[in-house]
């Protein structure tokens, strides 16, 4: 199978009065149709702003799109004019977002919100948008589409808005979805239930999804692949196995280590991991994850790394060879 | 719903009851009315048959009682320099006041909706920075002073428009302007800072990545969820405008309630004051319950109780 979206190399940066920032700073990645890939990382390791990137979402300015290439549908989507941008968004590639009580709009229904993507890409007229819309609510798992449709946000549990903001961007059948952390603002229960949504919907219409998430919980149940971000660079890539069995960066170790288990008997003991995340705005010389690295070698604070093979199909960002142990 | 207007109605009654106790002591503080109409050669006997006349030799609690029953029957007093019910004199100012108030109303959102959106959206920009300074000045200066420059530039020396008076649209131009500037100006920069609030929302990035333009993001999801405190301060601009724009009504020879108002006071016309001022009362009294209602239209999770 091929790639629907291929990133190379994709550098952005802000360019702010405090200074300029790079968030994205290299990321390479490729998602074949059908297939989940897992972006994780903690807050601030540029996961969210390489999502908004592919979509080209950001403001700019102050962002600036540097270098590399994101191609989908065999075009590079930085190379695109807006109004070519503009087809695209919630077409092809559509997103969801964390949070669904601030990412919907509290003033329009849920039915007017997914039908407004209809009639501006599909060109339907508003009772053939509206009706799709319940469709589209009812595809979900939304019971009574007809009447919830006419509702508004606030009158929707948090787990039944995400499924509207799913259903929302499924409209269109996107080939590519973008999910932001999008169990992050709901009840642990309601989680599991959008992720099962997600997969479900997944297998039925064939989409790949840029899963971005801090919760590796979530990864091992979903993710085929699992991209790594530290400090706006990618760090590890790899088949979601392998990274949770043998994780060939530091950082990733270290992030499985500080995650509770279930599968101990009687709980490993959490390890967290020393340290504040790298400032973006004075990001430390070499690799940026040498200062809190149990594993640093004085090479470290100079050299910084390239994603490199360390086995077949499994790429890291470090100096160090072999399985960490 | 009901229970809610029922229960606004009873707070404008308690309102009103407070307005007309109040304006109608204080009115008395103006001076004698007696004296103002009377040539200064009258006798104190001819002074004395004018005052029983109006009935302002009564005692004072005996006058207040028999106007505050008048208003139930909505007799609002005589005006004692019209010798017309003071009602009569108001309703006929009444339709002057309303064009003006709403061509200055129109003149006010025509320029302030584009202007907030322009610098919303333009932020930072010298578009912004240049839009701001204006609508500052305009903020700044004082009613009569544009007026008269309105006056002096367009009726003297252009001569496109009359400079006073009234009887066709041409004569409602410069005093809507003089009106409605500064509104303009106040209603700009609060749209521009709710209008910014709104911009950085989730939900607007949502409609940019379903594929909406910059534009319709703003334009239909940003100025209804930005217009909520917008909304209320138009009422109030609308109350100010309805009650007499006083300084603009007397640059402009403006026949309205505003300079009804100085008249009354010139002549120290109680009933009419007194009047006016309720009227006054009355006119913000509906217009707040009209913005308070306009929320439940514009903002589904508002529930008027």
């Amino acid at each position: 199978m091929s790639a629907v979206l291929e990133i190379n190399d994709l550098h952005a940066e802000f360019r702010l009065d405090a200074g300029t920032v790079k968030p994205v700073n290299g990321v390479s990645l490729s998602v074949e149709e059908g297939q989940t890939l897992a972006v994780v990382g903690e807050s601030g390791s540029g996961k969210t702003a390489t999502a908004l990137s592919i979509l080209r979402l950001h403001p700019t300015p102050p962002c600036v799109y540097t270098g590399g290439e994101i191609v989908a549908g065999g075009r590079d989507l930085l190379k695109l004019s807006e109004r070519e941008m503009r087809g695209i968004r919630g077409n092809e590639i559509a997103m969801v977002f964390q949070d669904p009580m601030t990412s919907l709009n509290p003033l329009k229904t849920i039915g007017a919100q997914i039908a407004e993507s209809l009639r501006l890409h599909q060109g339907l007229s508003r009772s053939e948008a509206r009706s799709k819309a319940v469709d589209a609510l009812r595809e979900v798992g939304i019971p009574t589409p007809e009447r919830r449709a006419g509702e508004y946000p606030h009158q929707f549990s948090g787990g039944m808005r995400q499924r509207a903001m799913i259903a929302m961007a499924l409209a269109c059948r996107p080939k590519i979805l973008i999910a932001d952390e999008p169990t992050t603002a709901l009840d642990v229960t309601v989680q599991a239930q959008i992720m099962e949504l997600l997969a479900g919907l997944q297998e039925r219409f064939g989409m790949a999804i840029v899963l971005i998430t801090h919760d590796l919980g979530v990864v091992a149940r979903s993710a085929d692949q699992v991209l790594v971000m530290y400090g706006g660079r990618p760090v590890e890539l790899a088949p979601v196995d392998d990274v949770f069995a043998d994780p060939r960066m530091p950082y990733t170790r270290a992030l499985l280590r500080s995650m509770p288990r279930g599968d101990v008997p009687g709980g490993a003991p959490l390890d967290p991991i020393p340290g504040a995340p790298p400032s973006l705005f004075a990001p430390p010389r070499g690799c940026a994850f040498h200062p809190r690295c149990a594993l640093a070698r004085p090479e470290c604070a100079e050299l910084v790394p390239e994603l490199t093979e360390k086995a077949p199909g499994h790429k890291a960002a470090c100096v160090l060879e072999g399985s960490l142990r | 719903m009901t229970g809610f207007i029922a229960r606004r109605v009873g707070h404008t009654v308690l309102v009103l009851f407070c307005v007309a106790t109040v304006s109608f002591f204080i009115v008395r503080l103006a001076g004698d009315p007696v004296q103002q109409m009377l040539p200064p050669e009258a006798t104190a006997e001819q002074e004395a048959t004018l005052r029983a006349s109006l009935g302002f030799d009564r005692p004072l609690l005996d006058q207040y009682v028999s106007y505050m029953t008048g208003l139930l029957r909505l007799d609002f007093g005589q005006s004692v320099f019209f010798h017309r019910p003071a009602f009569e004199v108001i309703a006929e100012r009444l339709p002057m006041t309303v064009d003006l108030a709403v061509a200055a109303m129109v003149f006010t959102l025509a320029v302030a909706i584009p202007a907030g959106i322009v610098s919303a959206v333009r932020r930072g920009t010298a578009t912004d920075t240049s839009v701001m300074a204006s609508v500052l000045v305009g903020q700044s200066t004082p009613a009569f002073w544009v007026g008269i420059l309105l006056i002096l530039v367009f009726a003297v020396n252009l001569r496109w428009l009359p400079a006073s008076g009234t009887g066709s649209p041409a004569h409602l131009v410069l005093p809507a302007i003089t009106l409605g500037l500064y509104s303009a100006a106040m209603i700009a920069r609060l749209l521009r800072s709710s209008l910014i609030d709104v911009l950085g929302e989730d939900y607007i990035r949502t409609a940019r990545a379903k594929g909406l333009s910059g534009f319709k993001a703003v334009t239909s999801h940003g100025l209804r969820n930005a217009s909520l405190p917008v909304v209320t301060v138009v009422g109030l601009e609308v109350g100010s405008l309805l009650g007499g724009a006083i300084l603009t009504e007397q640059v402009f020879s403006w026949p309205g309630i505003g300079r009804l108002t100085v008249e009354a006071i010139t002549y120290r016309d109680y009933p009419l004051m007194q009047a006016t001022v309720l009227f006054l009362a009355a006119v913000f009294v509906v217009v707040n319950l009209i913005v308070d209602l306009s929320y439940a239209v514009l903002d589904p999770r508002v529930r008027l109780t």
